[in-house]
């Protein structure tokens, strides 16, 4: 049998399998200083081994150096087709994750009252006991849908496995509702198929690329800023739609700064020109698409002069612009985003954003969406699926229809109201659900509602704090997970290994989870005995010979043949849409009761003396998981408040200047230190999202900079899938001493 | 009066493609054990303009490897000195006393006192270029923006790159002549 690359233009994804296995290596504390030896202290003769990262969620391929059992380096892997050899910071900087002194060592178990931060080490036996007896005591209680899990992370996938096997659906990632999710959405809605991760944007083709909020080169998906980069080398003119001026709009042919709020009505203008011009792509449209007559009657209001008056962004401008686009076409795209929840229409917005794409006539074209191909991987022999039988509560009967994830958020307000059915046990894997999920105070009051809480986490993050349990991870540095296998240009399987060995006490997420299984009776669901067993068999389940086997462990990735990534021309394509057609009117939505074109609202606008506040990223940091990582924090130790020059001036602040942040509920944050710059509009302040820690276990962290997610008391919900829209609220400065 | 050398090595940063990330900076730090606090690389970035009028420029930046090196020169004990094969600047760090002259000298800021008592600073990652390796901060970063190479060798990838690009120097006033060029 010889394993096949799997097109994904005829297989839609299903979700894979994992298991757990007993009993790696005991847990030698490693030496716990970052290694700063001499000049070429990595001389030939390093062990190297080859693996993925986890700084953020792209997984890279990295080779790590180590000597005498301490990490001494890491580089980007060449074998690995999402590195090509090289890396951002963030993995170039692990080391200083890795070596935290700040790290969780030993299982916790809680001493004082939920919330209050005291805990007493234990020993993992005492600690799963009590895991098992809590979660026991629920399933008996309630049943084993009242338990959920909210998770991050690729070790999450041996949690996924134990909830289910327990019998729960109710396992959903924050990443959905609370990120990219809209725009998967609103893609599935127009194209038939979301775009996953990483996005198949075909940016070092493009000759034209419009960016909507998208901060590239601030957000460092490795492979993505390499083809940025690339397309920038090559001519490639962008068009950055921000309110801030970004590294991005600094490369831009063109920046608009546009009014928070309004990118809907921008793309519904830049739609109305390519249609009212004709500089759509017309045999694409002929040959892929249906509704289009309605998409140009509906669109038709969104004239250059009503976009300006919406967005600020001059007539002439919008037509320049979108001529740009269209001249490039098909190698030019507007870029989809990723993190996406603003306005709580941001599905209708990204489904604009697809609409827009279509009339460039870009998928399947050089420059545009390439199409991709993923590597053939079966599931263990033997492995049992799990299905449990109560569908999740994330939502009522009729809500979020067009959600194909679970929605974290509805987890929440199921925990805090009890509708659909009440959820009495969390399992919270690597997400700090205070900093993640909107209004902090509902996440705090659905904690306190619950029989039993277990935090599973690498570092003493706030939400650790309000667990009954806290179990420790050892990082990805330190152990197996699942095999990697996503939609790709260059389909490949990639393996996560351990590098060293586990700091202090802590374990892997696989055993963690096998021992569980173990002591609640699903060790069924767990049929290998180590991860070691759970890939090799998976792999030869598939067809890969020993050599290639050998391969996979030796450079941490094995590509395969990939499939075509352009269409021929005039190429037959059946999409994934109910009608088998790019839908630019959608009936589904018009049967749901949703605007079958996307329609411009204008969100409310900040007050007199009031700023949007809007938040991003930094390129040394992943939220806030890495704002205790020295290494890092040396390069961007705080975030500031970035606020318009002449505003600044008005507010008689100065630059470097501490203010505390006060939203329209009365929530505070800071102090953080004024940024006074030409670089953002006067209506809306900008901050790097993941510093202000409370938790004071972080101790490089505690206390330094604002937590904008601490502004985010009030948020959207976006009805057709649940996502949660945050650029909603509106802060006040306060100058404090310093 | 430059000293004599095999070669002449060089750097180019390519600001078309830098978007400084820092990830230069990091590798540069693991792979030289530069201690915490301290570093042999930084990222430049200069906006000019008033909003919405705006230009922006970013750098990752070094050490610039001078043909006419003001550090060696200044030096009291001969501790900077050109590396006769690569043409690089470099410091002994046995014969260096902390004494800071060449700190004071050198207008790239290029320098800093290690913890150790010495005076620290880029080599090139010469310990790689002498393995035909390429130098930490241009094998990681993700917009292969940093190129390292012999100006004196015209088919060399920088050679070609310096001749056909706009190349632009950093403070070529002071007479120092750096080998460290930004491609616009």
């Amino acid at each position: 049998m010889i394993p096949a690359t799997l097109s994904r233009r005829r297989f839609l994804e299903i979700s894979g399998t994992a298991g757990l296995g007993a009993a790696l290596a005991g847990t030698v504390p490693a030496a716990m200083r970052a290694r700063f030896g001499e000049p070429g202290f990595d001389a030939p003769g390093d062990e190297v081994v080859a693996s993925v990262c986890e700084m953020c969620f792209w997984k890279c391929g990295i080779r790590v150096h180590k000597q005498d059992g301490v990490a001494t380096k890491i580089e980007g892997n060449p074998a690995h087709p999402l590195s090509r050899g090289r890396l951002c910071p963030r993995g170039t900087g692990a080391l200083g994750n890795l070596y935290d002194p700040d790290r969780l060592r030993v299982p916790l178990i809680r001493e004082g009252e939920r919330g209050e931060d005291r805990f007493r080490e234990a020993t993992w036996e005492e600690a799963l006991d009590r895991v098992a007896e809590g979660l026991r005591g629920v399933i008996e209680t309630h049943g084993p849908q009242a338990i959920a899990m909210l998770y991050h992370g690729a070790g999450g996938s041996f949690f996924k496995t134990l909830v289910k096997a327990l019998g729960s659906a109710n396992i959903a990632a924050p990443s959905y509702a609370q990120c990219r999710g809209p725009r998967e959405a609103g893609f599935e809605l127009t194209f038939g198929e979301g775009l996953g991760s990483p996005e198949p944007l075909d940016l070092a083709n493009a000759k034209c690329v419009a960016l909507i909020g998208s901060h590239l080169g601030e957000n460092m998906h490795n492979t993505q800023v390499q083809d940025f980069a690339e397309g920038l080398s090559k001519g490639m003119r962008v068009i950055t739609v921000d309110p801030r001026f970004s590294t991005a709009a600094g490369k831009s042919a063109w920046w608009l700064p546009i009014r928070p709020g309004t990118d809907m009505a921008l793309l519904l203008g830049w739609a109305n020109l390519l249609i009212q011009e004709g500089w759509y792509d017309r045999a694409f449209v002929e040959q892929h698409a249906t509704g289009f007559d309605q998409l140009a009657a509906e669109v038709a209001r969104y004239t250059p002069e009503a976009v300006f008056v919406e967005t600020g962004i001059r007539p002439d401008v919008l037509r320049a612009t979108a001529r740009e686009l269209a001249q490039a076409a098909p190698s030019a795209l507007v870029h989809p985003g990723r993190h996406v929840t603003w306005y709580g229409d941001d599905s209708q917005r990204s489904r604009a954003i697809a609409i827009v794409n279509a009339l460039l006539g870009n998928w399947g074209a050089l420059g545009g969406f390439y199409l991709t191909s993923k590597s053939e991987l079966k599931g263990f022999p033997g492995e049992p699926a799990a299905h449990p039988e109560a569908p999740a509560a994330d939502r009522k009967e009729g809500q979020y229809v067009f959600a194909n994830e679970n929605v974290a958020s509805g987890l929440r307000d199921a925990t805090l109201t009890g509708e659909p059915y009440p959820i009495h046990a969390w399992l919270v894997y690597g997400s700090n659900l205070p900093n993640v999920l909107p209004d902090a105070r509902k996440t705090y009051e659905a904690i306190q509602k619950l029989d039993f809480m277990v935090a599973i986490d690498i570092l003493p993050a706030e939400i650790c704090g309000w667990a009954d349990v806290v179990l420790p991870e050892c990082t990805y540095l330190e152990r197996y997970d699942d095999l990697i296998a996503p939609f790709h240009r260059e389909p490949f399987i990639a393996l996560r290994q351990p590098v060293v060995e586990p700091l202090g006490d802590s374990k892997p997420g696989w055993w963690m989870a096998k021992e569980l299984a173990k002591r609640l009776g699903v060790d069924a669901y767990f049929p290998w005995e180590d991860p070691r067993e759970l890939i090799e068999e998976r792999m030869r389940a598939t067809g890969y010979d020993e050599a290639q086997v050998a391969t996979l462990f030796a450079e941490g990735a094995l590509r395969t043949e990939p499939a075509p990534l352009y269409f021929a021309p005039g190429e037959a394509y059946e999409w994934g849409t109910p009608s088998g057609k790019i839908e630019l009117w959608s009936q589904q939505l018009a049967d749901m009761g949703f605007d079958p074109v996307p329609v411009h609202r204008r969100p409310a606008q900040p007050g007199p003396g009031e700023f949007r506040l809007l938040f991003g990223r930094a390129p040394v940091h992943t939220f806030g998981r890495t704002t205790n990582n020295a290494r890092l924090l040396q390069q961007f130790p705080e975030n500031e408040l970035w606020i318009n020059r002449s505003v600044a001036q008005d507010l008689g602040l100065r630059n470097g200047q501490p203010v505390m942040v006060t939203n329209q509920d009365g929530a505070t944050t800071g102090p953080i230190k004024v940024k006074a710059t030409e670089r953002i509009r006067h209506d809306c302040v900008y901050m790097v999202h993941g510093f202000g820690h409370t938790s004071k276990h972080l101790r490089r962290a505690f206390g330094v900079g604002a937590n904008d997610a601490a502004l985010v008391t009030r948020y959207e919900v976006d009805p057709l899938m649940g996502g949660t829209g945050m650029n909603v609220n509106f802060v006040t400065l306060e100058a404090v001493e310093g | 009066m430059a000293p004599r050398v095999e070669r002449r090595f060089g750097m180019t940063v390519d600001q078309v493609r830098c978007v400084g990330c820092s990830a230069c900076v990091l590798a540069c730090a693991d792979e030289n054990g530069v201690p915490e606090g301290h570093t042999r690389r930084w990222v430049s970035e200069v906006v000019r303009g008033r909003f919405p009028e705006l230009t922006a420029e970013v750098w990752s930046d070094c050490c610039q490897h001078c043909d006419n090196p003001p550090c060696v020169s200044s030096c009291p004990t001969g501790a900077s000195h050109v590396e006769p094969r690569t043409g690089t600047t470099q410091v002994h760090k046995e014969r260096c006393t902390g004494c800071k002259a060449c700190v004071a000298s050198c207008p790239y800021d290029a320098r800093y006192v290690h913890p150790d008592g010495y005076i620290d600073k880029c080599t090139l990652c010469l310990h790689r270029l002498e393995r035909g390796e390429r130098t930490a901060c241009e094998a990681i970063c993700p917009t292969s923006a940093i190129l390292v190479g012999d100006l004196d060798d015209p088919s060399s990838e920088i050679s070609r790159a310096v001749r056909s690009r706009h190349a632009k120097q950093q403070k070529l006033d002071g007479g120092t002549r750096p080998r460290f060029f930004l491609l616009q």
